[in-house]
């Protein structure tokens, strides 16, 4: 177990090796000088050259590199170019949202697109499957921000169930919290659901055949038991894959959801850093993103270790 | 495993006898309307769609302004005529793009093992960086034009077309009649092209609809966050934008051009599906 966790930890460092060089190198190439978007427009040539000197641009490329690889090994991320904070601290302001945002997402596609996904392959071909199917298919195909503003339109405006946009921290209270987070957390799961629904459908369809699960059904178990215990546990690891995966999609869909509920979270602080060119902190939140992917899918193939022998002496 | 010959047989004639789904003729339905409307769309419009009125502003709909008129008093209806020409640009430009550069490398990295390692890692890293933050990016630090946004979401959707590409390859090298081929000393850039590049064919169609699809809703995503295409352009995203603010006021000026988009994509879509159920049965039913 221990050797393929650490052979599973060398493949993720050239990962993030290329996602460093990739972030560096666009940020270096792209059109734009980062020094006079310090000093503005009215800056003289001679002031641009010393903002130029201090922060490093004058050196070769790959010294700029390394310097920047070096700092971030001991945690040091920069500073804004545009209110001079550290970098780490500013997203550490705006992270909670996002991680509440994100969450809340999460929970909530687990609470409907497994019963759906389940419940589609225990009717398979009847009238829920096929409206399942549908739901699934629209949900790939209307953007989140689409969404968001037709839960608005109708729970918001009209119905006046919930706030129209902002947010509320926990510590707040669980009630204006929950109240707030609910339609961004709907809107930003509506495409988390149509995935993990259709792969729960699919996987569950395969394991339905299975002799077990006859087996379970023969012995007399109830038919919940049978789905969800039996069934369920055996169709989990397509099911994980596709949470993993799906990962990157929701990071995406925080930046949309963010803007239409205006929740101050990552996701508008990645918008107005890149609109202000601030380059350290672009650069801090991309590779923090693909970190954290990175991460997550580590996590997801240890746990198929975990649960599966056969992979671990692969 | 069938050789690929009769594997590329068998779709074209099920493509003849099985009549297709309704929703897949309903699709092709609404997708030609789009695509009419957006090559016919000074016929099609009934204003510029950039003329302002300052009389007009944030009206109704009614028989002359058939979706009411923006925050400008411009014609919603015009602007979202316009806005389909933008999207299937960068949708067409997009996946063809994609396709092209995808294409080679995954051919190369499925057969060159020693490039495999060092490629896949490569696109594992693409990957990892989430799509938008990458587009937003590229977008925001070059001009915001056409071209720009196009690669900025091209790139993201690449390393997908690598590694299905591969994938494919893999396992058609192993298939009896590569090994014929390399035995009779068939050079490798031949034989790549003669024997491991028609199996990918199909499913890079399918996926070509998919990252079509896709690339019509980032661009309308990153024209809703104001890092798209500019605003003097009208694109569904950006008349969205725009409407956002007067959301409370008047919901349709989101309402409309959301109604399009996703209609356009979702065609698209049940469009990708029905081909990958024709092309490749072995996918039937599975997600993408």
């Amino acid at each position: 177990m221990l050797s393929y966790f650490l052979r599973r930890l060398l493949t993720a460092i050239p990962v993030m090796f290329f996602v460093a060089v990739f972030i560096f190198l666009l940020l270096r190439l792209t059109p734009g000088d980062p020094a006079q978007a310090i000093a503005g427009d009215q800056a003289t040539p001679a002031q641009l050259e010393q903002i130029r000197e201090s922060l490093g641009l004058n050196e070769p490329l790959s010294t700029q590199f390394f310097t920047w690889v070096g700092r971030m090994a001991k945690g040091d991320f920069g500073q804004s170019l545009i209110s001079q904070q550290p970098v780490l601290q500013m997203i550490g302001q705006r992270i909670g949202p996002t991680i509440a945002l994100a969450l809340t997402a999460m929970g909530l596609t687990v609470l409907i697109s497994l019963p759906m996904g389940v419940l589609a392959a225990w009717r398979h071909g009847g009238l829920t499957d096929r409206a399942v199917m549908a739901f699934s298919v629209i949900g790939f195909s209307v953007p989140i921000f689409v969404i968001g503003y037709v839960l608005i339109g109708v729970f918001a405006v009209n119905l006046r169930w919930f706030p129209v946009q902002g947010y509320k921290p926990l510590a707040d209270g669980f009630w204006p919290f929950a109240h707030r987070i609910f339609l961004p957390g709907l809107a930003l799961a509506s495409i988390y659901i149509a995935l993990v629904s259709r792969m729960t459908r699919a996987s569950m369809l395969e394991v339905l055949r299975e002799d077990y699960v006859r087996t379970a059904r023969a012995k007399g178990l109830s038919e919940i038991v049978v789905l969800f215990r039996h069934a369920l546990r055996n169709a989990a690891i397509p099911i994980l894959t596709v949470v993993g995966t799906g990962f990157a999609m929701m990071i995406s869909g925080v930046v949309v959801t963010e803007t239409v509920f205006n929740i101050p979270g990552l996701g508008r602080l990645v918008v107005d850093a890149v609109l202000a060119r601030d380059y350290p902190l672009i650069q801090a939140i991309i590779l923090l993103t693909a970190g954290t992917y990175v991460v997550i899918n580590l996590l997801i193939d240890l746990s198929y270790a975990l649960t599966d022998p056969r992979i671990r002496y692969q | 495993m069938k050789p690929s010959q009769s594997a590329q047989k068998a779709p074209r004639s099920r493509l003849l006898t099985n009549p297709p789904h309704w929703t897949t003729v309903l699709a092709l339905v609404v997708l030609v309307i789009i695509v009419a409307i957006a090559v016919f769309a000074p016929a099609v419009a009934n204003f510029e769609p950039t003329q302002l009125n300052a009389m007009m502003r944030l009206k109704p709909a009614d028989d002359t302004y058939w979706m009411g008129t923006d925050s400008y008093g411009r014609d919603l209806y015009s602007r979202v005529i316009y806005g389909a020409q933008v999207s299937l640009l960068v949708g067409a430009g997009v996946s063809i793009g994609a396709l092209v550069i995808g294409l080679p490398l995954g051919l190369l990295a499925g057969w060159f093992r020693g490039l495999d390692a060092v490629l896949m890692r490569m696109m594992d890293g693409m990957m990892a960086i989430p799509g938008i933050l990458l587009a937003i990016a590229i977008v925001a630090l070059t001009d915001a034009g056409l071209t720009t946004v196009i690669i900025a979401i091209m790139l993201p959707e690449i390393p997908q077309v690598v590694r299905l590409v591969r994938s494919r390859v893999l396992s058609t090298r192993s298939e009896t009649f590569v090994d014929a081929a390399v035995l009779l000393g068939t050079p490798p850039l031949r034989l790549i092209w003669r024997h491991l590049l028609p199996s990918t064919i199909a499913p890079l169609i399918v996926q070509g609809t998919y990252i079509y699809a896709s690339a019509i809703l980032t661009e309308a995503a990153l024209s809703f966050l104001g890092v798209g295409i500019g605003t003097e352009t009208p694109t569904w995203g950006n008349i969205m934008a725009e409407g956002r603010l007067y959301f409370a006021l008047n919901p349709w000026l989101v309402y409309w051009p959301a109604i399009v988009l996703s209609l356009c994509i979702l065609s698209i879509n049940l469009l990708g599906d029905a081909l990958r159920d024709r092309l490749d049965p072995k996918m039937k039913g599975r997600s993408i």
